[in-house]
């Protein structure tokens, strides 16, 4: 039940203790880490070299989109915990971007739902990755698969 | 009203934020886009015509179609990459 941007990292194990201690329902903890890539696929084959990405964001409203694609997800299925963190600014290749832990009493709830913050993250908070690579700088372009990943929670019947 | 550009779309222009006042025929957020334009070659460049960018009226996604209404505020965007 919190939403954190900050510029500072996080730890894991830290944060995930602060999540469940003292709340007994949780019966399964899902967590996805994003981390900075050393490589990015372009065209499905051409790799680049990473050195470092700035993550620029819109204060404010950063928090409050994340805030409701929490409650989405909270609406969609039985949580007892969800928790995200985003870190922004400068961060070198293998740092921690992002943290997402989801618990519920059951494993398929905190799954699937760890699953649907990440993809809406991905698409729905305004986020934008500035790449430094050797041949320079170069804004991130938003993937078809990650607006089809994004989609797929649109299906009706799903949770 | 204050206009915010983000990313690309604020290097391009060379400023984060502005404060503008349209005159009353731009009435939409197309139209508005098309006014920017007339601000400087950067705004052209950066609101060029075909770009991949998304609009927000006070903080909520906004189309081309949408009116301005009240709106204080206009912020212009590359889709989001974050995660």
């Amino acid at each position: 039940m919190a939403v954190r941007v900050q510029a500072e990292d996080f730890d894991v194990g830290a944060e995930l203790a602060r999540l469940t201690d003292g709340n007994a329902r949780i019966g399964g903890l899902a967590v996805f880490v994003g981390l900075v890539r050393e490589r990015h696929v372009r065209d499905g084959y051409h790799q680049d070299r990473i050195e470092a990405l700035t993550l620029e964001h819109w204060p404010g409203r950063t928090e409050e989109a994340l805030a409701e694609i929490e409650a989405e997800a909270r609406r969609r299925w039985p949580l007892d915990a969800t928790l995200i963190v985003h870190r922004h600014g400068r961060l070198v290749a293998g740092e921690r971007i992002v943290l997402v832990a989801v618990g519920s009493p059951h494993r398929e709830a905190a799954f699937e739902a760890c699953g649907f913050l990440v993809d809406w993250l991905k698409t729905k908070a305004p986020f934008w990755k500035l790449e430094e690579t050797p041949e320079g700088e170069r804004w991130v372009e938003s993937h078809a698969g990650d607006e089809e990943a994004a989609a797929r929670w649109d299906k009706p019947g799903k949770a | 009203m204050k206009i915010r550009y983000f990313a690309w779309l604020k290097r391009r222009v060379g400023v984060a934020e502005e404060d503008v006042t349209p005159p009353p025929e731009v009435r939409s957020v197309g139209d508005l886009v098309v006014w920017l334009r007339t601000r400087s070659p950067a705004h052209a460049e950066a609101l060029a015509e075909g770009g991949a960018f998304g609009a927000a009226l006070d903080r909520r996604t906004a189309t081309f179609d949408t009116p301005l209404g009240e709106a204080r505020e206009a912020a212009f965007f590359p889709p989001f990459t974050g995660g």
